[in-house]
């Protein structure tokens, strides 16, 4: 059956939203106007955008130091999120926390992670705060590959299964940990074979195909909202730029070709390309849609330019939620150096 | 007060019904706290009262547990999770210093974090070196936890209370040799705030600064400087994150001689910490320079004939009371 039109269009949406973010992001931080580090998603929207569309307001998801792409597609603010990549005032944290700790708990996106496999644990405590509560709220966590390797991945997964909660972990294997190949790094092929061994149902599909990724979801959601215990995602996508930073070619732990092969395969331009076959929307229609979110990048970037750095005398702001002066000589130090 | 007495188990007990009877949004997960109602008996009873759905046995998976309780927290909820021994904080490290105590901040004040994570420390039970630890020094590192270390019955009832209702992630450190212990402690649910010390014995010679089991000890070794006629003063910090640093202050400035004790490692312990601010703060009223009891630099040994000889002692803080005096030990003539 095909699928509706209008989540057709969502999905066009919600990637090309991702992809001109990132693509801006990543050539602001190449001219230097952007501090620390950037984990592009580029390449990998068909998971973010296929996944959320499948999701309700109040489900909840958790992200990864590649996280931009996720906060995109649940509706983030691009304003905020690019501000907030620039360090200033007006962005999603105050400027606290930057590319990597980046949130939205109003739209109950529970924060990327710095940490790999970090965010793994939380995730599956925001799950079973759901079934605490009694409501169908399902908790959906992304995580790569790579973090499959790491204990708190294995703790959690377990954790999950073992007290039955409505978790949904999302793996976006994009074939690397940051620069080693995953055939390096695990004897398995699919990472969906671990979550086996923990008695958690799973299904490994086209990560570089968004509709094949929000029927996966859909599905998937069905046995975790009805309250049979977590489930498993394994999307095969990936990564068109570097682990960090805006190169792509040209690298020794991968070859050109490799990468212009998965290019070949392009999210968008395959879901383009279905849209204007299926009669979904016309080619201008489509141009459009690029043209009006290409717009809201640049205002996004104009409203992060234009916006104030923090000041300095908010840097003790919020480490708790009351005021605490255990060390109230470099306090002093650090509100003197600021009224200076 | 009541005249009630409570072991200090007991009263930590307390405290936990009293708190989950009060808020539906405060459960409790960890190995074997539901079931067996944690293997030292400090959540006995809360299963047959409060149920399944808020008493969680869980598999053995620190991380994941604390894991658990910062999702849960930032969903709504109010945690209390249990690592066994304190030992066990090092194994979910990742969650406590990288996650719990910076989400506050990274998300620039958009996450609550009212979770509670209860633990065990201290020696004395021959327990060796994998679980008597007292990490408390590396736990006040980390900017954003905050870190409770009672020394009574009454004070681990109130500052249970006061650890549940906060918003901030909170490490509630009981000390295994004081369970038993007993004190008075009122029936209804009353808060000892965090971040005020006690001043559990008052005086004008010298100050003795100590926490949790130290505590106790610091007053035993008071007693028998009394009677040499030494007029010690004594604190009970009862929470190590935040520091009461006014009243440590307060009390070197009308003593002029501190011992700060803590059955902790000596190096690197909070008695530096706390030695610094003194002579950063009231370096012109030190009659003495700060003086520190703490534990020697080695892994907690087994064996009780060595684990005496390691752990700080009334005799050792008396001994270092009269260093701190420039008084002998009686009957030593100089």
């Amino acid at each position: 059956m095909p699928l509706d039109p209008e989540i057709v269009k969502d999905l066009h949406r919600r990637m090309v939203r991702i992809r001109f973010f990132e693509e801006a992001a990543g050539r602001l931080f190449e001219a230097n106007k952007m501090p620390g580090f950037i984990h592009l998603y580029v390449g990998q929207e068909a998971v973010a955008a296929g996944v959320s569309v499948a999701l309700r307001d109040e489900d909840q998801i958790s992200s990864t130091h590649r996280g931009h792409g996720h906060l995109v597609a649940k509706g983030g603010d691009l304003n905020k999120m690019m501000a907030e990549l620039m360090g200033k005032a007006t962005g999603y944290c105050n400027g606290k926390g930057g590319s990597m700790h980046i949130c939205d708990l109003e739209l109950n996106m529970l924060g990327a992670n710095g940490i790999v496999g970090g965010g793994v644990p939380i995730a599956v405590g925001a799950g079973f705060a759901n079934k605490y509560s009694g409501n169908e709220t399902v908790s959906v966590v992304f995580f790569g590959d790579g973090s499959t390797n790491i204990g708190a991945f294995h703790e959690a997964a377990n954790m999950a299964a073992a007290l039955k909660l409505p978790v949904l972990f999302v793996c976006e294997n994009n074939g690397y940990a940051e620069y080693t190949p995953r055939e390096q790094s695990m004897a398995i092929k699919d990472v969906a074979e671990r979550a086996g061994a923990y008695g958690m149902p799973s299904k490994i599909v086209d990560g570089m195909d968004a509709m094949a990724v929000f029927e996966a979801t859909e599905s998937a959601l069905v046995s975790v909202r009805a309250g049979e215990g977590p489930y498993f995602l394994e999307c095969k996508t990936y990564r068109y730029y570097n682990h960090h930073g805006i190169q792509n070619l040209g690298l020794s732990y991968r070859t050109d070709e490799e990468v212009e092969e998965w290019k070949g395969r392009d999210a968008i331009d395959a879901i383009e390309a279905r849209m204007v076959a299926d009669g979904v929307a016309s080619e201008a229609e489509v141009e459009a849609n690029r043209a009006s979110i290409q717009a809201e990048v640049d205002e996004a970037i104009d409203f992060a330019d234009s916006s104030p750095m923090p000041d300095p005398a908010d840097l003790l702001d919020n480490v708790y939620s009351d005021a605490v002066s255990s060390d109230a000589v470099s306090s002093d130090a650090v509100n003197s150096e600021v009224r200076s | 007060m009541s005249g009630r007495e409570l072991s200090y188990l007991q009263a930590f007990n307390e405290a936990m019904h009293q708190l989950m009877a009060e808020d539906d949004d405060v459960f409790v997960a960890g190995e074997d706290v539901a079931g067996k109602g944690g293997v030292f008996g400090s959540f006995v009873g809360l299963l047959d009262e409060f149920g399944e759905r808020r008493m969680i046995d869980t598999p053995i998976s620190e991380q994941a547990i604390v894991g658990l309780g910062i999702g849960a927290a930032v969903a709504g909820l109010r945690p209390v999770v249990d690592l066994m021994f304190m030992d066990f904080v090092l194994v979910s490290m990742d969650q406590i210093a990288n996650q719990a105590a910076k989400l506050k901040y990274m998300f620039g004040g958009n996450a609550s974090l009212p979770m509670t994570i209860t633990t065990n420390g201290g020696a004395g039970l021959s327990a060796a070196a994998q679980h008597s630890q007292s990490l408390e020094a590396m736990l006040c590192h980390v900017p954003g936890l905050k870190v409770v270390m009672p020394a009574t019955p009454y004070d681990c009832k109130g500052l249970m209370a006061a650890s549940v209702r906060e918003d901030n992630p909170v490490i509630f450190v009981k000390h295994k040799r004081m369970f038993g212990v007993k004190g008075e402690v009122p029936e209804e649910l009353y808060e000892v705030p965090l971040g005020q010390a006690a001043i559990t014995r008052e005086g004008s010679d010298v100050t003795v600064i100590a926490y949790s089991r130290m505590a106790s000890e610091a007053l035993a070794a008071a007693a028998t400087l009394a009677d040499e006629g030494v007029d010690c003063e004594v604190i009970d910090l009862r929470t190590v994150q935040p520091l009461d640093i006014e009243t440590i202050v307060a009390s070197a400035r009308k003593t002029n001689r501190i011992v700060v004790v803590h059955e902790a490692v000596r190096f690197g312990g909070l008695g530096a910490e706390i030695a610094a601010q003194i002579q950063e703060h009231a370096f012109d009223h030190l009659d003495a320079p700060v003086a520190r009891v703490g534990a020697p630099f080695s892994p907690i040994p087994f064996s009780p004939a060595l684990e005496t000889a390691y752990v700080p002692s009334a005799e050792r803080i008396a001994a270092e009371i009269r260093a701190t005096m420039h008084r002998p030990a009686p009957g030593v003539t100089v």
